[in-house]
């Protein structure tokens, strides 16, 4: 039984640093191909993170929910949804911008309650209810209005442009003057979220219960946990960093329209997946779905870079890569499942 | 025990009818209430022309969408989210030949027959990969189908070259429109075919058994003797089949390929039929015929819809609540829930007249 522990544990950190090694081999070969244009400037990586801070939010939510066995594809609406209310909020009500960011964080808990209870229990299959979630949220954003919103809200631009400079690491422009590499706020709070997430998967009892939940329903109600609350708290999670994930996405693009985030559920998905998540439950990490988020972010950066090819590319290189890593998985967990029976 | 189980299994299979054309007749009741002459039917220009027949005629691609959900749903507990995309990959596959690559054309550049052989060829194509996937390698079937979800519409992209390709020749249309001197929508008689290919093979061969039996236990069934694998399999390549025929179908209507909106949040609408013709989403036996009453009962709600004034992308929220009711009262939880109230109201009417 400890043998069994010893080698799975093994393979999920196998999974994890498949996924480590390839992101730095694509950054190093992006550094090489593209060193003329600059990949290699300290703030192409920072600007990953600043394009991805959403993402790695909400991959986090996704994440948990993944362990316990589920899954929510309604996230990418979600934040199409988030982005629509922030705008009209602030733009067309004349709500100021710390009260809309409420309610919308709000919004997400009552998204995720609402999703939460029918999956858990009601007992339907999660990929139903959070599918008719997308096309809820997104069918709402539309309602809401079908025009695109500028955000011009000035406390909104001002969080949204609050630039935090590092003293190192800068580069010296064309004039002559130097210029310090910048993150915005949303890494900071992207970065505070992971972490907190991180801690509380892998120290808190409350934590722990998504794995055993997600590992074996039968042990887990043997060991008295309450499975129904916490695949329920699962889907309350995943709404509310969604919420987060949608402001965060919102301080990036100051704008609401309906085809925003399009796919994101898809690059959640996959960050997850690709960081080792596994799509049956019960194993998962964030630090992975974090490294998930950078190799997405450097394919989409890879591609974009030299501005040739169509961004349709990137669609196709992510479902490429999540179909590689599934079927990775997929194979990993017959040998494991042979194993066992040996 | 066992006549308990069959008057169940009664009652199951009279409510499964029973819904999807309760649901038919509400929508269309409200549509005969908002606008009276909603069943008039003329011939203008030398084909039928009314609500009803428009209903009809729209609703095909979906009756053939829902037939391969059926099968797939049956066999695998899973839904195909991939068939919106599929029949995108599709219409710009067929349209590509057709076209010789070019943007616009008058003339085919490629026989017609089989360039739609060659797109359906594609469709089944899609079908084998997350028949592999699922089958296969024992994938969830929604995050399998998720990857053509998302690719799909962007290789349909890459085929038209992110133009819209049109071609502009009376035969491509007679799919999708009207056949010279026959007032009936040659797509109603595409999806009347289809159905009753599919349910002859279904019934007259043992394939609908082997599909239901799979649905309802994989590993029995292994036991017994089929192979489960393959039947699975099987099952997707006909949904990827008949997605690539409803892709044609959507492509001849505007004899064109527009890989942004061909099959648009119709994998939503394909779930919903079968969950409204009463099929359960956890598999086992299943009813063609209640799909396809889902799927006119859909069409005729996406109409009245659109003649309320709701726009197509708000569309979605509507469809979205209706699902989720219809599979929250299709949940086994639920039912019990109800029955534990039932109970509850009983005693308690019991205990009024006990103490009366």
């Amino acid at each position: 039984m400890n043998l069994l522990g010893k080698k799975k544990l093994n393979q999920n950190s196998f999974l994890l640093i498949v996924t480590i090694i390839l992101f730095f081999a694509m950054y190093i070969f992006g550094c090489i191909v593209f060193r003329d244009l600059n990949f290699g400037r300290f703030q192409v990586f920072l600007n990953l993170m600043i394009n991805n801070a959403a993402l790695i939010v909400i991959a986090c939510g996704m994440t948990i929910v993944m362990i316990t066995g589920g899954i929510d594809i309604s996230v990418g609406s979600f934040v199409a949804l988030s982005c629509m209310m922030l705008a009209n909020m602030m733009e067309n009500q004349g709500v100021g911008a710390v009260q809309a960011v409420l309610i919308v964080l709000v919004t997400g808990v009552v998204f995720g309650i609402v999703q939460g209870f029918l999956v858990a229990y009601l007992n339907i299959q999660p990929f139903i209810v959070t599918l008719a979630g997308m096309f809820f949220a997104r069918g709402m954003t539309a309602i809401i209005s079908r025009d695109m919103i500028a955000i011009k809200n000035e406390l909104f631009t001002s969080w949204a442009q609050f630039r935090i400079r590092f003293p190192f690491g800068g580069y010296v422009n064309r004039r002559g003057k130097v210029i310090d590499p910048y993150i915005y706020p949303t890494v900071v709070i992207a970065l505070v979220i992971l972490v907190i997430t991180f801690i509380i998967l892998r120290y808190s009892r409350f934590g722990r219960r998504f794995y055993a939940v997600g590992g074996s329903e039968q042990s887990s109600l043997l060991m008295g946990i309450n499975i129904r609350r916490t695949r329920f708290i699962a889907y309350v999670i995943s709404g509310f960093y969604c919420a987060i994930g949608g402001i965060l996405f919102c301080l990036n693009t100051c704008s609401g329209f309906v085809e925003q985030a399009k796919g994101f559920e898809m690059d959640a998905i996959a960050s997850a997946v690709i960081g080792g998540t596994l799509l049956t439950g019960g194993v998962g990490n964030v630090i992975g779905s974090f490294f998930g988020v950078l190799i997405k972010g450097t394919i989409e950066t890879l591609i974009n870079f030299p501005g040739v090819l169509s961004s349709w590319w990137v669609r196709i290189a992510i479902a490429a890569l999540l179909a590689f890593f599934i079927i990775l998985q997929s194979v990993l967990g017959s040998k494991k499942e042979k194993g066992a029976r040996a | 025990m066992n006549g308990d189980l069959k008057s169940r299994l009664g009652k199951i299979v009279h409510y499964k009818l029973f819904l999807p054309l309760f649901c038919l007749f509400l929508v269309l009741m409200v549509n005969v209430i908002t606008t009276p002459d909603f069943f008039h039917v003329e011939i203008r220009n030398g084909v039928l022309y009314g609500r009803p027949v428009d209903i009809i005629n729209r609703a095909s691609e979906l009756v053939i969408l829902a037939v391969g959900m059926t099968l797939v749903v049956a066999a695998s507990a899973g839904t195909d989210i991939s068939v919106g995309a599929v029949m995108a990959v599709t219409a710009a596959v067929t349209t590509f030949f057709l076209s010789g690559g070019e943007i616009s054309v008058n003339e085919y550049q490629f026989p017609l027959f089989p360039a739609i052989l060659l797109g359906i060829g594609a469709g089944a194509l899609c079908g084998a990969w997350n028949g592999f996937l699922v089958a296969k390698m024992r994938i969830q079937p929604m995050v399998a189908t998720l990857i053509l979800y998302t690719a799909g519409r962007g290789i349909a992209q890459l085929i038209t070259k992110g133009q819209i390709t049109y071609i502009r020749v009376d035969s491509y249309q007679y799919i999708g429109n009207f056949l010279p001197g026959v007032p009936i929508p040659t797509p109603v008689f595409i999806s009347i075919a289809v159905v009753i290919l599919v349910q002859l093979f279904v019934k007259k061969t043992a394939f609908g058994l082997f599909v239901e039996s799979v649905g309802v236990n994989k590993e029995a069934s292994k036991h017994v003797g089929l192979k489960s694998v393959m039947i699975i399999f099987a099952t997707y390549v006909f949904c990827g089949v008949l997605s690539g025929i409803a892709g044609i179908v959507a492509s001849s209507r505007i004899y064109s390929a527009d890989a942004n909106n061909i099959g648009l949040n119709l994998e939503l609408d394909a779930i919903l039929a079968v969950a409204l013709g009463g099929n359960s989403l956890g598999g086992g036996r299943f009813s063609i015929l209640g799909s396809i009453i889902g799927a006119y009962t859909i069409q005729a709600l996406t109409t009245t819809l659109y003649a309320i004034g709701v726009s197509a992308d708000q569309i979605p929220v509507y469809k979205a609540i209706v699902v989720v009711i219809i599979v929250s009262l299709q949940s086994p939880e639920f039912q019990r829930y109800v029955r534990k109230f039932r109970k509850k109201l009983e005693a308690k009417k019991a205990i009024g007249e006990v103490t009366a």
